[in-house]
């Protein structure tokens, strides 16, 4: 075995063993933190590739951003694990039978018939200053220039929908004025009450006098 | 045979950063200490070896001695690795760093993003901290520390967006040798707002003050941290501060022309200062920012919540987008000096 070799074994093995943990996790800390491991595996596997900029999207954008997320909302929850249980033995009749459906497909799909070396022919090797990343680029700019402003255009509507939602009235919040808090001048807020200080008592002279 | 060669030398390569690192980071500690206690009229750690020297390695010392301790309670596992996270990403960030025409470990293309992706690793150390104590505190500083970095990210990743635009690449090396020709020619001027926001960021990422909610002392004890003692916790405090001096150096590559000297350009300092090593010029530069955070510490009171969020989406990233959009028009018509 080459060293690339062990290291893509190593990375799949990682990727696999905790993709079932994701799934087999009684707590969904563990398990979304096992996604976040199934994830950084894949990304390790996709360098092997040569496709770096990919590798590196997907921990930036999944483990960085869209996990983070998840593991925030999935912290604050107290998920009742028995009552997620409850159904178990109800539905693993469906259950088995549809990830049999899932693997047959799979099998028939991405099975030996249609790959391997006698299909599809070894892709050339790449040259050693291969640059992914320009690649990529030209590639997305040029002939790929119309979906990929679709796809953007798409996920801008998204967010503006995302935050009109969430901006419906009536406003029942308390917002915070900032320009208004800025703006306060002294006068405003602090008062100076004139309080004359405490008369020396002369205890010499006059003992009752400082007192009126 | 040439293959273990090869790796023998990359391995010693990482030894010599990481015990650089490692020093530099126990003498920051020192350095603070000193700066602060002097910006507050005091005079600091001087008890131990000549002015004080030798306070560093006597509390590296008193932690390694001082009892690991496990909370009952706590998810035993993720206890242990959270430090490890937290340290590692912020140790395997410097692979990218040039420190010189030639020195850096792995000058690869896609530098700026392997540094934007450790980054965001960062924060998993912090969270699965503060999860896996199972204390309110520690909880709620790590969902403290979750929600800025989000937030402070992006703001970061735009700031990045406009030194890839203007250098036209996201390697390290390229990015310092577009900048060439003197300090005007640095991007700190052309990418000006860029460059304070990724300052402003760069703070928050770390959790220093004036953004440090995420430990907090004042309301959270010691936020996702409180629970840990000894090398656990030295591992925390070793992560930030490496951390610090990573998001100095990214600065200074990015923005203040990395291993450039700054007498470029000028006739007769020119071939004065010729003889000093690249790395010397990225080392001034650094400690500059570094002054900073220690400076920042000792000056500003601590964000509210709230006005931290407000800070980052409403003000620093309007600031980044803006500037994109100059930037491509300078880049577009080739604004000179800059972009030519």
């Amino acid at each position: 075995m080459t060293a690339v070799q062990v290291i893509f074994y190593l990375f799949s093995l990682v990727a696999i063993l905790s993709s079932v943990f994701v799934v087999a996790s009684p707590n969904p800390v563990r398990g979304a933190l096992s996604l976040v491991l199934t994830f950084f595996a894949m990304s390790g596997i996709w360098l092997l590739l040569q496709a770096e900029f990919l590798a590196l999207i997907l921990v930036l954008v999944y483990v960085g951003a869209v996990m983070t997320l998840f593991l925030f909302v999935v912290m604050m929850l107290r998920v009742n694990v028995m009552s997620l249980r409850a159904g178990l033995v109800r539905y693993l009749p469906f259950a088995i039978l549809l990830s049999l459906l899932i693997i047959g497909m799979m099998v028939i799909v991405v099975g030996p018939k249609q790959f391997g070396l006698t299909h599809l022919p070894l892709p050339p090797a790449l040259a050693k200053d291969y640059n992914n990343l320009a690649d990529l680029g030209n590639m997305l700019y040029t002939n790929y220039a119309y979906p990929f402003e679709i796809a953007a255009v798409l996920l801008l509507t998204a967010i503006i929908a995302a935050i009109s939602l969430t901006h419906r009235k009536p406003h029942k919040r308390k917002i915070q004025n900032i320009t208004k808090q800025i703006a306060v001048k002294r006068a405003d807020r602090v008062k100076l009450v004139c309080m004359p200080s405490a008369k020396k008592i002369n205890l010499v002279n006059k003992p009752s006098g400082a007192e009126q | 045979m040439e293959g273990l060669l090869l790796i023998g030398g990359i391995i010693v390569k990482i030894i010599v950063i990481i015990l650089v690192l490692l020093l530099s980071v126990a003498y920051i500690t020192f350095i603070e200490r000193k700066v602060i206690g002097y910006m507050q009229s005091r005079i600091g750690p001087n008890r131990i070896g000549l002015f004080g020297l030798l306070q560093p390695i006597a509390d590296v010392i008193k932690l390694l001695n001082k009892e690991i301790i496990f909370p009952q309670a706590s998810n035993r596992y993720l206890f242990v690795i959270a430090p490890i996270i937290s340290l590692g990403t912020s140790l395997a960030a410097w692979a990218v760093i040039p420190f010189d025409k030639t020195a850096v470990l792995a000058n690869i293309n896609a530098g700026v993003l392997f540094i934007l992706a450790l980054s965001s690793l960062g924060v998993y150390g912090i969270l699965i901290a503060g999860w896996a104590s199972n204390s309110k505190y520690a909880m709620f500083g790590a969902l403290r520390a979750a929600a800025q970095s989000i937030s402070y990210e992006i703001a970061m990743g735009f700031a990045l967006i406009g030194v890839m635009m203007a250098a036209g690449s996201l390697n390290f090396q390229t990015i310092v040798k577009a900048q060439a020709g003197g300090v005007w020619h640095w991007y700190w001027l052309p990418l000006l707002p860029l460059f304070i926001v990724y300052w402003i960021a760069g703070i928050a990422e770390t959790n220093r003050a004036p953004f440090d909610v995420a430990e907090g002392e004042s309301e959270l004890v010691a936020g996702f941290h409180v629970e840990y003692s000894g090398m656990t916790f030295a591992l925390f405090f070793l992560a930030e501060y490496a951390n610090m001096v990573l998001i100095s150096a990214l600065l200074a590559v990015m923005f203040l022309g990395g291993w450039l000297s700054p007498f470029q350009g000028i006739p007769y300092l020119e071939s004065v200062f010729a003889f000093v090593p690249g790395f010397v010029w990225l080392l001034v530069k650094l400690s500059f920012f570094l002054f900073c955070y220690l400076w920042f510490r000792a000056t500003f009171p601590r964000y509210r919540y709230d006005q931290i969020m407000r800070l980052g989406w409403k003000v620093l990233l309007p600031v980044t987008i803006v500037w994109i959009g100059v930037i491509a028009l300078a880049v577009q018509y080739h604004l000179a000096p800059w972009f030519t």
